[in-house]
Formats: structure tokens, sequence, C-alpha cells
């Protein structure tokens, strides 16, 4: 990581400019830069945004560059702005030493997007876990069950309107 | 030589006859499943056909609690989560937070850090071996193991005051200066714990019942492990040569020198030497940590941040005024998202962190190696015997608290 600019570069344009060599761009670069909504650095961690409808593709990308060690994934509940629900996944490569952040946006109205775990099958679990704790359908999940609370409960916690004490 | 080859014995079925197969329900409630783990397993005569881990059981809400909590408040929740490693979730949860705050800390609080998380890695590691050689049916070496587990969990008590929900590390450094003898107690343990390694590794490594128990095992090959997003010292014993303390230094360890033990063996027996090895490379470590240990304060010159001493707190209009806020108050972190990693004695811990610019954390995830783990054991598994399966839980390590958060 030391070779990696240590300033802030907000904005698609300016990460692309100035981080030209680094092979998540060069990725995106060359799997269609046009459908990258956003890309930032910051503390030292590069973070893009792509559309959700495109997230398979845009991993499959990722990771035929590189980045071949799924880390981590979850969802951020930005009550009440819309898209609500911002999907981060963050995925490791082994031979570079770096981490990138993947972001994609979904809607209240129709929490989905598509499962990635024909790309990176490590993601099971952690997409049941978005799914039973913030209700986001995944499709083409192989058992999209709940994981952590009973199959009969009613919400999903993790969502900011669920209340945190007195009766539900 | 102990024939290890041996290949899984057909099942007494005849092909295809799918009606034979069993569903057998183990846990929540069973001793080798390392807490509340419930497995529903397929089984046809012996052999596990599928494998469907059920977790759940001890889901707290944990990462709900935190957004309630000022950041400082959300250290002591950590603690719970693994509770077998408490100094390294600390360790992992300050460091996203300092990183949030661009806070720089100071050079021996760096290093206290280090040394104590390490500690915390033998104590994970000798809770895994007691436990997992108990699973095998090695009664004593749980007991072995438990007696050096006491004396950490008392320099874990003389540090804290808390033997095993420590909560030692502030955001901004630690909570206090360690005690005066605190090294020399530590110098102490780690000068006799290489025989007492060796001990264990005499009572196990040559034991024909536990070889044949682990040895060929529970085969994970790299490409599966990397795949289903296995870490730490299971990843290693499947031929992956990644560290995260080695390959993405954090809270100073590039100025240490280690080595990373790997094996190729993909079972369970490679698992076991892996951690067996890190315990070693884990003293030297903390040998080096107490050679150099630099002198200065242990908690960062922000005042809006740490909570200043009691002596100036008492004396000092100033003082009193920040520490007055902080605890009523907190303090407002940068918006911003970060996810800091560490290598925990089960593998890759990392908390993922949301600031959206006020006191308490907007989100806060936490990615453990167990969750991840469990994934891997229908892999592990399939087509051996029943009894195998308690041999790969034990061997991969799980702490329930981690993978239901």
């Amino acid at each position: 990581m030391a070779e990696a600019p240590q300033e802030t570069l907000a904005g698609k344009q300016s990460v692309l400019e100035k981080m030209p060599d680094h092979p998540a761009i060069k990725a995106m670069l060359a799997w269609g830069v046009e459908n990258l909504t956003g890309a930032i650095f910051d503390r030292g961690e590069l973070t893009l945004t792509v559309p959700s409808e495109k997230i398979v593709e845009a991993l499959a990308a990722i990771k035929d560059a590189g980045f071949n060690a799924y880390e981590d994934m979850t969802a951020v509940d930005w009550l009440p702005s819309e898209p609500r629900f911002q999907l981060t996944y963050h995925i490791l490569s082994h031979a570079y030493k770096q981490r990138v952040r993947v972001k994609a946006w979904v809607s209240e109205a129709d929490p989905a997007i598509e499962s990635i775990t024909s790309v990176f099958p490590g993601a099971n679990f952690y997409e049941r876990e978005v799914f039973d704790l913030f209700g986001i359908r995944f499709e083409g999940h192989p058992n999209l069950r709940r994981i952590m609370m009973p199959e009969e409960w009613v919400g999903h916690p993790l969502r900011k309107d669920y209340p945190v004490e007195g009766y539900r | 030589m102990l024939d290890v080859g041996t290949p899984i014995l057909k099942a007494p079925t005849a092909e295809g006859a799918k009606d034979q197969h069993m569903v057998l329900n183990m846990g929540p409630q069973h001793p080798s499943t390392h807490g509340v783990l419930r497995l529903v397993l397929e089984i046809d005569g012996e052999i596990v056909v599928r494998l469907y881990p059920e977790v759940g059981y001890l889901h707290t809400g944990i990462e709900k609690t935190c957004e309630s909590k000022f950041y400082q408040q959300v250290v002591p929740l950590t603690d719970r989560v693994d509770y077998l490693g408490p100094l390294a979730n600390n360790l992992c949860y300050c460091l996203a937070v300092e990183k949030l705050l661009s806070l720089e800390i100071p050079e021996r609080a760096v290093w206290i850090r280090v040394l104590l998380t390490e500690l915390t890695r033998i104590n994970s590691h000798l809770i895994w071996l007691g436990t997992h050689a108990m699973d095998i049916g090695a009664l004593t070496v749980f007991l072995y193991t438990f007696r050096e587990r006491e004396e950490i969990l008392r320099i874990f008590e003389a540090v804290s005051g808390q033997r095993m929900m420590t909560s030692y590390f502030r955001i901004g450094g630690l909570a206090m200066e360690p005690p005066l003898d605190l090294f020399d107690r530590i110098q102490a343990f780690i000068k006799t714990f290489p025989e007492k390694i060796d001990e264990y590794s005499n009572l196990l490594t040559g034991n024909p019942i536990f070889r044949s128990r682990l040895i060929d095992v529970g085969h994970l090959s790299p490409e599966d492990a990397v795949a289903l997003a296995v870490t730490g010292p299971t990843l290693r014993a499947s031929g992956v040569d990644f560290d995260l303390r080695r390959d993405m230094p954090y809270s100073g360890y590039e100025k240490f020198q280690f080595r990373v033990p790997v094996s190729n063996r993909c079972d369970c027996w490679g698992r076991y030497e892996v951690r067996l090895e890190e315990m070693r490379e884990s003293l030297k470590i903390i040998q080096q940590a107490l050679d150099g240990m630099p002198g200065g304060p242990v908690k960062a010159d922000a005042p809006k941040i740490v909570l200043p001493d009691r002596e100036k707190m008492k004396t000092q209009m100033e003082a009193l005024i920040h520490h007055f806020k902080i605890v009523t108050e907190g303090f407002n972190v940068p918006a911003g998202e970060v996810y800091q990693a560490i290598e925990s004695g089960h593998g890759e811990m990392g908390y993922y962190v949301v600031s959206d610019g006020t006191a308490k954390p907007y989100r806060v995830h936490m990615r453990y190696p167990g969750f991840a783990s469990l994934q891997a054991l229908e892999t592990m598994c399939q087509g051996r015997m029943l009894a195998d399966v308690v041999a790969v839980i034990g061997s991969i390590d799980i702490v329930l608290g981690e993978i239901d958060r």
C-alpha cells in the first residue's frame, strides 16, 4: 500500500486520472468505464460504485484482474434517502496485497440484486445474512433463507426503522 | 508408520438407494460443537452426504446495539463477540475508528497493543488445542493448556482488571499505563512457554489415535479455501501463504520479524501443525516487543477524543470540561467509511465502520473468520465418516459468539 497516494481523491474523474495503474481501475477501464457510476479514494481505501444490475459483471471483471479473495459483504440502510440501501462488497487480492470496495445501491420499493455466489461462492452466508437483517433479496441465490433470526420472524432488525427497544 | 491413506468405506446400501438416507440433527446442545452450533446432516449409513450448518442461536444483534452507543462505548461490546480473543476485537475496532479520525497514536501504545494481541493469539490457540484434543478423546491436554491460559488471563487481569472482557484498548491508545511488573511477568511467561508447547506436542504429535483421527481428514483444497472465503490458519494449512500481519501490516507489525507457518497438507493435521507453529512465532513477536518497548505516553494527544488523566481532570478546569464533554456527548467522527482487517487467532477479522459525522457510528459491520469457515464445513466433511465431522469442527477453530454476533 506504500505506493498508493495518501490524499483523498473524490470523484470518478480524479481517481481514473491519478490512479491508472491500480489493478482494479485497469479492470474497470477494460470492462467499460462508462458503467462506473462513481469512484473515491479515501483514507487509503479505493471505493468503486457500479449500477446494481451490473454487480455480477463488475465483480467478475475485478476477479479476473487478480482480486481473487472475497472478504466481506454487507448493507447500510440510509433511510430516508432514496435509493435506500447501500450494498458493500470487499474484495481482496492476495497477489497485489490490496483491497477494493465495490458499492451498489438498491431502492426501497424493490430491494433486490443479483446474487454474486456464481462468482464468489463464499458470499453465500453473507447474502443470507443481509437478506435476513435488511430484507434485500438476492436473485439466483442457492438457499435464500433467514440465517440469524428464526424462520417465522417478522421484520428486518438492521433496518433503521426497526425499533431498538419496547414492544414491536 | 501409520496407514493413513485408507479409502473411505463404501456405504452398505445399494447404488441409488436414496431412501436409505437418514437426517441426523447434531446440536445445538452438543459438547463438540464449541457452543450452540446446530448441524443438520444427511447420512448414508455412517457417511456424510450433505451437511447444513444452522447458526443464529447466539444472535444478540450486537451490530444494531453499536448504532445506539457512542464510539468509545462500542469497545466493551466488541469483547463479547469473539470472547476467546478479546483484545484482538478491541484492536480491530479501535484501528478502524482511528483511521476514520486520522488519529496518530503513540509508539508505546502501538507496541503494547502488539504485545497483548499476540498473547491473545496464544490464549485463543490454547483453547483451540485443548478443546480440539478433547473432542478427539485426549482429555489430558485440555488441563495442560488451561494451566497456561490461566497465567495469560492473570496477566490480562493485571493489565485491565478483567480476565476475559478486557476492553483495555481505547480509541486513541490504551486505557492506562500497564502495571510496573507487567513486562517481567510476560517475560517469565514466555521463557517457560516454549517447553510447554513441546509438552503438548509430545502428548499429541506422536499419539497414534490423534494422528489417525486428523491425518487426511477434512481435506480442503487451496482453491476451495479461497473461494469459500476461509482465512487465517485454516487457509494457510491449505497451502495459501497469506497473513495480514505480514502482507498488509497494521498497528506497527511491519517492525517485527516473524515467519508465517504454511502447510500444504490441506487436512486437519496441517491445521494442527500450523497453529502449533504460530504459537512459537507469536512468542518471537512478544520477545521483540519486550526488548524494544519504547517509552512515552500511552494515549494520543487529542484532548477532545481521549479522556484526560485523573490527576489533570481533578486539577485543571479545561481537562474537566473535556472529560465532561466526552463522557456525556461523545466525540464526533468525520463522515466516511473504513474497513479495517486484522489477523486474529482464528483468521481475518474485519470491522466496517460507517460514520455520518455524529458521535455514534451509523453502521458497524463485523466480519469474523468463523462465519466464513463454516461455509467450508460441508466441503470438508462430504463423503467422510460421521465421527470426522467432530474432528473437522475442532480443526477450523470456531467461536459461536463471532459467528452469530
